[in-house]
This record gives structure tokens, sequence and C-alpha cells, in this order.
């Protein structure tokens, strides 16, 4: 049986996909229930959290899938650097640092030929 | 009466929680899910099982290996693998929400059904904004954003599934740039703790790091190794501080 065949398809995305990430969910849940919102657990889960976000986001600009797959680098990081410069000259809001990454990477990109 | 009182403005939270869908993180979202359209159609897979799947696994990454596994032919058990791998981080980003929403009355039963809606951008969303809600409503401002946000998303996925015709390569590229820009920028952003920017630089280090040291389990060893660092790091400087002072 393959993943075409009708109810097979949803019971797979049940198994593979619902079950495979709602457990995570679920221990996430007993575990934050025995946290204190004042203790060091939670700043050391905190800190865990952000880091396993941060390095989906690095993955993300590094290597990335799709059109951005043919993309140099150097584009790409040099995109990020001017976003996050004018995110912090200009007071930090993060609609003008992500304008600005994203407007200099259509730029870049446009002057390259894509 | 004062019960009725609450319950109407419980009503209220909720509804200001489904106006989050018509915010800045919201709205990349939904970009992000027409890219996610456009690579289920060229895949073949039928709009109705996307729809399917949008409302059942929920967080993007996972939905995109589900997908590349079911593209692969992956068997059932090596799909769940990989899936579940992807998704061990939603453990912490959930116990890091949790001490947030919940009141002492709060049921586990309400906060295990809620748990479905935490994926990255509710997170990053929810962590920002619930400081401003008053503690007893948080549970009923998370539902409305989350709720609404599934609901929504899985709409957008049944209508645009049709139009997705190929997008020009430079719309394409900056879609797919604009998720991992705007999670970078609202996390700086929304930090509270000192220990968050920490844990952001190291584990944008860290990430990689691993990728090339260990690539099967790359994300995992990243959170956990480097927000550990900077969990230990920030926790010396504070005691360091505190010694000085």
């Amino acid at each position: 049986m393959t993943w075409q065949d009708g109810w097979w398809a949803y019971a797979f995305i049940a198994i593979a996909g619902w079950l495979a990430t709602d457990i995570w969910r679920w221990l996430g849940v007993i575990a934050g229930n025995r946290l204190r919102d004042d203790s060091e657990a939670l700043n050391w889960v905190r800190a865990v959290a952000t880091a396993l976000v941060a390095a989906v986001i690095a993955k993300l600009i590094l290597y990335p899938t799709g059109v951005l797959e043919q993309s140099p680098l150097w584009l790409r990081l040099g995109a990020v650097a001017i976003g996050a410069s004018a995110f912090f000259l200009l007071g930090r809001r993060p609609a003008i640092g992500i304008a600005t990454t994203i407007a200099t990477l259509a730029a870049g990109l446009w002057w390259l030929g894509f | 009466m004062k019960s009725d009182e609450n319950g109407q403005s419980s009503a209220v939270w909720f509804l200001s929680g489904m106006r989050g869908l018509f915010s800045l993180p919201a709205f990349i979202l939904m970009l992000s899910f027409v890219g996610f359209c456009s690579l289920t159609a060229q895949a073949g897979i039928p709009p109705e099982q996307v729809v399917f799947m949008t409302g059942m696994v929920w967080a993007l990454p996972a939905k995109v290996i589900l997908v590349s596994s079911m593209m692969s032919g992956a068997s059932l058990a090596a799909a769940f693998f990989a899936v579940s791998l992807s998704s061990v981080r939603l453990m912490p980003m959930v116990a890091a929400l949790i001490p947030e929403l919940r009141t002492s009355k709060t049921p586990t039963w309400l906060l295990l059904f809620l748990s479905h809606f935490v994926a990255i951008t509710a997170w990053v969303f929810a962590m920002e904004k619930v400081q401003a809600v008053p503690r007893d409503k948080r549970v009923a401002f998370f539902a409305g954003f989350g709720i609404t946000l599934v609901v929504a998303n899985m709409v957008l996925v049944g209508v645009v599934y049709h139009f997705v015709a190929d997008f020009p390569p430079i719309v394409a590229g900056c879609l797919f740039f604009l998720t991992p820009i705007y999670f970078l920028a609202s996390i700086w952003h929304s930090a509270r703790h000192p220990v968050v920017y920490i844990a952001l630089i190291v584990g944008l280090v860290a990430g990689p790091l691993f990728y090339w040291l260990v690539p099967e389990f790359d994300i995992l060893l990243a959170g956990v190794g480097g927000g550990t660092l900077a969990w230990a790091t920030e926790r010396l400087w504070r005691r360091r501080r505190e010694i000085g002072a």
C-alpha cells in the first residue's frame, strides 16, 4: 500500500504527522505544569527552547530549499546583516528589520538575474 | 454575578486573541503556507490531505518533513521517526509557555488541548503578547489566537491550492526567507529575560556547527547544548553582578 490509497493516506498523516508532533506538546504540558514561573529550571527550559528555534533559523538561512538553494550565501548573509543594522539603528522595530532584509534580498536576486 | 463578569471578559479576551489573525506574524505565516501549498501541489498530494495535514500536524517544519517522507515512499515507522525528531523542540517550547498561561485553577486537559495549537509562530506571538493580558484571561486569549490561526490556514490552504501556479523565482525566494527573518526579529524584540538574547546568539552559531558535526541530531544538540551554555553564562554573570553590587 502506498500513501496515495485513500484512507491509508489519512492514517499515515495521523500517525506519522499528528501523533509524532502532539506527543511532544503533551510532554511539554506535563513538564511545564511542574515549573514555577520564577524558577531557575524554567530559565534553563527557556534557554533551550530559544536555542532550538535559533538553530532552525540558522539552518533555514544557511541551507534553504527551493529557489534560494541556488542563491549565493553572501547575498543571504548580507541581506540579514543589512536588515539587522536597520533593526538596531532604527528603534528595534521588527517590521523595519524584516522589510529591509527582504528588500535587500529581492534587489540582490534581481541583480543576479533570478 | 462576579462569575458572569469573568465569563464575559473571557469571551472578550478570546475575541482579542482572534484579532491576532490580523497581525504581522499571522500574515507572514499565511505567506509561508502559500509557499507550502505550492510545495504540496508539486508533490501531487491531493488538497483534502493537505488541509487535513494542516489541522492535524500544524507545525510547518514537521509537515515539510512529512511531505518529503511521503514523496520518497518512506515506511510509516521511518516517517514517524523523522517527524518525531524534528518535533522534539515543541516540548521545551510548550514547557516554557505553560507557566506563562496557566493559573492554579487551569485544568490540565485544557492545556493538553491548547498545546496542539503551539508551533513557532504561535509560540513567539504568545510569549510576546500574553504579558499585557491579565493572568486569568491568558488561556482564553491564547485559545482565541491559536484556534483561529489554525482554522484560517486550513481554509487558506484549501482555497489557494487550486490557484498556485508557479511563482516568479524572486517572489518564491522572498516568501521562503520571510519565515527565518520574522522569527529572528520578533524573538529579539520580545525577549524579556537576558538569557533569551544569549540563547538566540549561541543557537544561531550552534545550529550550523552541529549540522556539520552530527547532521542527524543537529537541532536537538544545538538546543540542549547551546541552551545550557547560554543559561550557565547568564547565571554566572547574574551571580557576579549580585556579588559586585
